[in-house]
């Protein structure tokens, strides 16, 4: 086999702010081969997007340690400086972010921000960039593309500037292309025809694409691997159908459990994960999860898991389910009258 | 609608609230054109009943609410809230009965005022009520946040900046609360939220709404959160009403070409179900500045004919309590009684 086009070993992001160091992202390890998918999941503050930012290098230099290694197509581009990965952007790496207003200059006709980063990074002169765009406007199915070359962002619908952003992307044919939370902003209708897009223009250009979203719905038809974070770290990791027919994580499984199902009859009551995600500048001891955890063992509270490898699947728990050790530790915790897990109480 | 009629609403003497033919129309600076927000919708509601309004952004389930609550009046139509008809209320009149109606929005955050403690925050309807001494008012201010499951010896005193999003949502509950209102309008009081924290959420309303005794409108995009709060379900579009039902029987039948294409639009967290095996919904939504004529939807409907241009469907009945304003609805195969046009 070929090395992978991407490989992530050991990166770790911390912020230093007045409060102390918050360790965002800790300690994350994947490679991403040629054409594949990573999902990535978590909840608000689980490091998901600081993940992405981090890899591309787009943090800031101040108040920000970045550890470990990125390589990209064998290279080593965690210290590479701001000149250095301008060449890296928008030609080998991509991203399209969440918030398509905010990530488009309202100020500027869409015309110029897609025909930009052709001039600056490919060199073309401004005809063939304008073709080029034009171009690109059709792939992304804009209609009446020429026209809305010579428009403003906020003439534009939600959806058309996603298009748009995922247009930018596209110009320059990157190699890997970061779509963080790329729908969330948008109408569940207009989110199907984006992830349908992202998903065309991913096989035409055969690319490789980091999917991060909050909704593992989004992820679960659209994905060849997810990464499941919380409180900064990798939890859980696995090929798709394996994480989902094989949940070893307990934060998987309440994260599967809290989502309200359209096959089930309404009312049917959901199954909150009571509790919020643990504070990053002093994480508790043992694992992150364990206060919020229904089979939470006083091991758990006093010692991390390490990330337990199976095969192709690797998750961090003492007590992974559908096991025995898991049962035991449900029976214990029901005994004892503890129902984390179901109760509706709690400060969300 | 999207279509008109009222063919969907029930026994006036039963329900609690009841709008008719609400019209709702913004004009568009001096250009003399004008935003058809809400284009004549009528819904109804059971005491006790949840009523799930569901749409895309820009369909009008938002103003809808508000026009519910006269916030601002609509430009047409009634509402009829307890046999008091809001339309032909003084706006002093109007404010005492909407001490009985709540509402709860989207965002928490922005919705709490940052400079004040909760405590205040959640005192202030009772204050301007004149509700008990205050004495009694903190009695109740603590009670209600402890029903909201946020401790009042800690949370009282701090400020909304001091909150997850999640509690901040809890907050905004216990202030709608406060007053024992008789309806409550939540216009998607979890699209700010996480998932595992919108189960709490959920979860928190639904327990709420057997408490209080709560009839409640959840407005909402998410088509699988509206079927878990509601007992009945409304499908908007561009102003208009498409299709009502219960929710067991329109998610399993629906039977307006809208509502199938919603319900094939969601993710379904399970990698065996490929996405894009059904046709997507064009384009998007036309604008309510010129409204296509007839049908609204019919600019993106897969079986759009003639007759969809030149007449407005309206609301018929297509199975027990399911109602749907199509010319052309989707047949239940196992039904044999031809859809009256």
């Amino acid at each position: 086999m070929s090395t992978p086009l991407l490989e992530v070993s050991g990166l770790s992001t911390s912020f230093v702010t007045d409060r102390g160091v918050v360790r965002a992202v800790d300690d994350v390890s994947f490679s991403l081969d040629r054409g594949k998918t990573l999902g990535v999941v978590g909840e608000s503050g689980s490091g998901k997007t600081v993940l992405s930012r981090s890899v591309m290098g787009l943090l800031p230099k101040k108040n920000v340690i970045r550890t470990g290694h990125v390589i990209y197509d064998g290279v080593d581009v965690i210290d590479y400086d701001q000149k250095q990965m301008s060449a890296v952007w928008g030609k080998e790496m991509a991203m399209v972010f969440q918030d398509p207003m905010t990530s488009l200059n309202p100020v500027m006709k869409i015309g110029k921000q897609i025909t930009e980063s052709l001039r600056h990074h490919l060199g073309l002169d401004k005809e063939e960039a304008n073709a080029n765009a034009l171009a690109l406007m059709m792939s992304v199915g804009i209609p009446e593309p020429a026209q809305r070359l010579n428009e403003y962002p906020h003439q534009l619908s939600g959806g058309m500037r996603q298009r748009v952003t995922i247009a930018i992307a596209l110009a320059c044919g990157p190699k890997i292309l970061f779509a963080d939370e790329p729908t969330t902003a948008l109408d569940v209708t207009v989110q199907a025809q984006i992830l349908d897009l992202l998903d065309a223009q991913q096989r035409e250009r055969h690319m490789a694409m980091i999917l991060v979203s909050h909704d593992l719905g989004v992820v679960a038809g659209r994905t060849d691997e997810i990464m499941v974070m919380y409180g900064g770290k990798v939890v859980e990791h696995a090929p798709t159908a394996e994480l989902f027919d094989n949940v070893k994580m307990p934060y998987t499984e309440a994260l599967l459990r809290s989502i309200p199902r359209i096959e089930n009859p309404s009312h049917t009551r959901l199954e909150a994960i009571p509790g919020r995600p643990p504070n990053l500048i002093s994480p508790p001891k043992g694992c992150n999860f364990a206060p919020r955890c229904r089979y939470a063992q006083p091991k758990c509270v006093e010692s991390e898991p390490p990330l337990i490898t199976e095969g192709a699947h690797s998750y961090r728990c003492w007590f992974p389910c559908g096991t025995d050790e898991n049962r035991e530790a449900l029976e214990k915790n029901m005994a004892a009258g503890v129902s984390v897990g179901i109760s509706t109480t709690g400060g969300a | 609608m999207a279509g008109s009629g009222t063919a969907h609403l029930r026994d006036p003497e039963k329900t609690i609230l009841r709008a008719e033919h609400l019209v709702v129309e913004f004009p568009v600076g001096s250009t003399g054109l004008k935003v058809n927000a809400v284009s004549d919708v009528s819904i109804d509601l059971l005491p006790g009943e949840t009523l799930g309004l569901v749409g895309e952004s820009g369909s009008g389930k938002s103003t809808t609410g508000r026009a519910i609550m006269n916030m601002p009046r609509p430009n047409s139509g009634d509402v009829i809230f307890q046999g008091k008809k809001l339309s032909e209320l003084t706006s002093t009149e109007l404010r005492e009965v909407r001490s009985n109606m709540q509402m709860i929005f989207q965002d928490p955050i922005s919705s709490l005022n940052p400079r004040r403690r909760v405590a205040n925050i959640i005192a202030e309807p009772l204050k301007i009520w004149k509700r008990g001494t205050a004495e009694e008012q903190k009695e109740k201010v603590n009670t209600t946040l402890e029903d909201v499951g946020l401790d009042p010896s800690l949370a009282a005193s701090k400020r909304p900046h001091e909150f997850s999003g999640g509690q901040c949502q809890r907050i905004c509950i216990a202030r709608a609360l406060v007053l024992d209102p008789k309806v409550i309008i939540c216009d998607e009081p979890v699209s700010a939220l996480d998932v595992s924290v919108q189960a709490q959420i959920l979860n928190l309303l639904q327990d709420m709404k057997e408490r209080y005794g709560l009839t409640m409108i959840f407005i909402a995009h998410d088509l699988a959160v509206v079927k878990n709060v509601s007992d009945r379900v409304a499908v908007m579009y561009l102003g208009k009403l498409c299709e009502v039902g219960s929710p067991d029987r329109l998610y399993e039948t629906p039977a307006h070409p809208y509502t199938r294409a919603l319900l094939d639009s969601i993710p379904v967290p399970d990698p065996k179900v490929v996405p894009g095996q059904f046709a997507r919904l064009e384009g998007e939504l036309p604008s309510p500045v010129a409204p296509p004529s007839g049908c609204r939807f019919r600019t993106r409907c897969p079986n759009a004919q003639e007759l969809c241009a030149q007449v407005e469907p309206v609301m018929n009945e297509v199975g027990p309590d399911h109602f749907v304003a199509c010319h052309f609805p989707i047949h239940d195969m196992s039904k044999e009684t031809p859809v009256n046009l």
